[in-house]
């Protein structure tokens, strides 16, 4: 679109108080009447310097640090610390640690679980920056369940430090997989229900057709990641491509944008990526229940191989010496690649953390793709990336 | 469980680092390949070259890095030496860790840089979250990329004095006129007792 530079224009900031930047984001937009000529996002309202923090605590007492980095998927968050930790005890024969088999799936399946929940709020905000009130209230009942299970096992509801460097803080609580049995055909039938609330309603899906579609190739060079990568139609899944963990075993598919939305629609845009995050959830289900068919029975004792839940002991001993050197390790979480860059001087604290994460790199492309826009689309773009401004400042 | 054949979806043929390194020499004979005691490996560049660095990495068709995952500072003053008696390392260095969507391989590139004048070209014009990621490294580190268009801090106040992520950061006692020591506290970095 073509912007008239000799119009009015007006320098408005947006936030960082404000209902539909999902946190203390503040945009400074130039506007031209309706339009927005200029965007610059303003970001750091919520730093707390945790890689600094890191720098003064030891290894295990960073995970509860990695729930704060992103609350609304606290168990991906572990997930990528505790992976990324063992992955540097790897590097050595000495240090090198045996995850009990029961412990890979717990973390699986609640990995999952979490990645279902906090799509179900990415999503559900989604609908409630554009308007429709109800199905925010229904995607978050769906997280209830979630939430629930998550407090039986670990005893929290929002931050759980449930994952620790060699397995799991304790093991699932009795009649656990059953629960989940019965969430998992619950949400089926939910999204059934969110699918003929919001999700085909025309309304809807014209808001979103078309606004702000971001191609392939400038996708890949301003760092999307996950489902917004994914919107643009570039299948690659860390999950997949890259697997980590366990996740070699579990059948799935990658969802891609391909122009949902219909004649209107453009490869990429906020309905594309709301549609992958959504397809998203199914898929997760799928591994949640091959999880559950697989997962080896409790055997009672922490640190058996097959049916333990945690090698507290040997974690405990690699990490008073883990291997001098560096890693960067990447995993999938909600919000796309969670890499952790972890510089290590062979002591019992970490010389260096960095913690690129996927909001981070997604605020970046606003600079580019907003100018053009109207107004009331910049709502659309904000929920459609699914940013959490935590993960943002760290 | 047996797991399932593999299902990368790459089109093109991943290269080992040996390759990769053999081709960025031959083009660029100041860099050196750099490798730490747990077997990470890396490509070393010169500071001022790294723009042209990236973009051959960028567009040679058979290395294609299309995508910067990671870019972010480390500060090696307090990194032990090996050898007992070399002076302490004062370098600041800037990690990309690269990848390709083409081939799938991926590779790390470091580029050291004096604490006095810590200047790194921008990569900003190949990889466009370099934006982001350089003015993160200059907010909490000091490097100061040349040639980026909008350098400023991103994540601290734009008053702020000093580098937070540098191990000689003495941290402030005031801010904007608000007291930030308490009585009887310090502010010695160390683990938590």
């Amino acid at each position: 679109m073509n912007i008239e530079r000799d119009g009015d224009f007006i320098t408005l900031s947006m936030g960082p108080h404000h209902p539909a930047t999902h946190g203390v984001l503040r945009l400074e937009v130039t506007t031209d009447g309706e339009v927005i000529a200029a965007c610059k996002p303003d970001i750091g309202y919520l730093h707390r310097a945790i890689e600094k923090i890191g720098e003064n605590l030891e290894w295990f007492q960073f995970v509860p640090y990695t729930d704060r980095v992103d609350y609304v998927c606290s168990m991906n968050s572990n997930h990528a610390w505790v992976l990324a930790v063992e992955a540097l005890l790897a590097t050595s024969e000495e240090t090198k640690l045996q995850i009990p088999e029961r412990a890979e799936y717990i973390r699986v399946l609640f990995a999952e679980l979490n990645r279902i929940s906090s799509h179900m709020v990415g999503l559900g905000s989604m609908t409630m920056d554009m308007g429709a009130f109800t199905p925010f209230i229904h995607a978050l009942g769906q997280r209830e369940h979630v939430n629930d299970i998550f407090e039986k096992t670990c005893g929290a509801r929002l931050t759980y430090n449930y994952m620790c460097v060699g397995g799991v803080n304790q093991d699932l609580h009795p009649g656990a997989i059953a629960e989940v049995r019965t969430f998992l055909d619950g949400l089926e039938v939910a999204m059934k229900d969110f699918n003929r609330l919001i999700t085909t309603n025309n309304i809807f899906r014209g808001r979103l057709a078309g606004i702000a579609a971001i191609s392939p190739e400038d996708a890949i060079s301003y760092g999307l990641v996950g489902p917004n990568l994914r919107g643009s139609g570039v299948s690659f899944d860390l999950r997949r491509d890259r697997p980590y963990g366990i996740y070699d075993r579990f059948e799935f598919d990658v969802p891609v944008g391909r122009r949902y939305a219909g004649e209107k629609g453009k490869l990429g845009d906020c309905y594309d990526r709301f549609v992958v995050r959504l397809l998203e959830v199914l898929e997760s289900i799928k591994i949640c229940r091959q999880v559950l068919d697989q997962i080896p029975p409790a055997s009672g004792v922490a640190d058996d191989p097959v049916g333990g839940w945690c090698v507290a002991k040997a974690a405990q001993k690699a990490l008073r010496k883990p291997p001098v050197g560096e890693i960067y390790f990447r995993c999938e979480n909600p919000r796309g690649e969670t890499g952790y860059r972890i510089v290590s001087d062979g002591t019992k604290i970490p010389y260096r953390i960095k913690i690129r994460t996927g909001s981070f790199t997604a605020l970046s492309i606003f600079e580019k793709i907003v100018p053009g826009l109207m107004i009331a689309d910049l709502v659309a773009v904000i929920g459609s990336f699914d940013i959490v401004l935590p993960e943002v400042d760290r | 469980m047996s797991p399932v054949p593999s299902r990368n979806q790459c089109r093109g043929k991943a290269q080992s680092f040996e390759a990769i390194f053999a081709k960025v020499l031959v083009r660029f004979p100041a860099t050196q390949a750099g490798s730490a005691p747990n077997g990470a490996r890396w490509i070393a560049v010169q500071p001022l070259e790294m723009l042209e660095v990236a973009r051959f990495l960028k567009s040679d068709p058979d290395l294609s890095f299309d995508s910067l995952c990671c870019l972010t500072g480390v500060d090696l003053l307090k990194f032990p030496t090996d050898a007992k008696d070399a002076p302490p390392c004062t370098d600041l260095a800037c990690v990309y860790d690269l990848a390709s969507s083409v081939h799938g391989h991926e590779v790390c590139v470091k580029s050291s840089t004096s604490r006095e004048t810590p200047e790194i070209s921008s990569v900003e014009s190949v990889w466009g979250v370099a934006s982001f990621f350089e003015r993160e490294a200059f907010d909490l580190l000091g490097v100061s990329f040349l040639g980026h268009h909008d350098l400023r801090r991103l994540l601290m106040p734009p008053d702020w004095i000093g580098y937070p992520l540098r191990k000689d950061y003495v941290y402030p006692e005031s801010y904007g006129g608000v007291e930030l020591k308490r009585e009887g506290q310090t502010f010695e970095s160390g683990p938590y007792k």
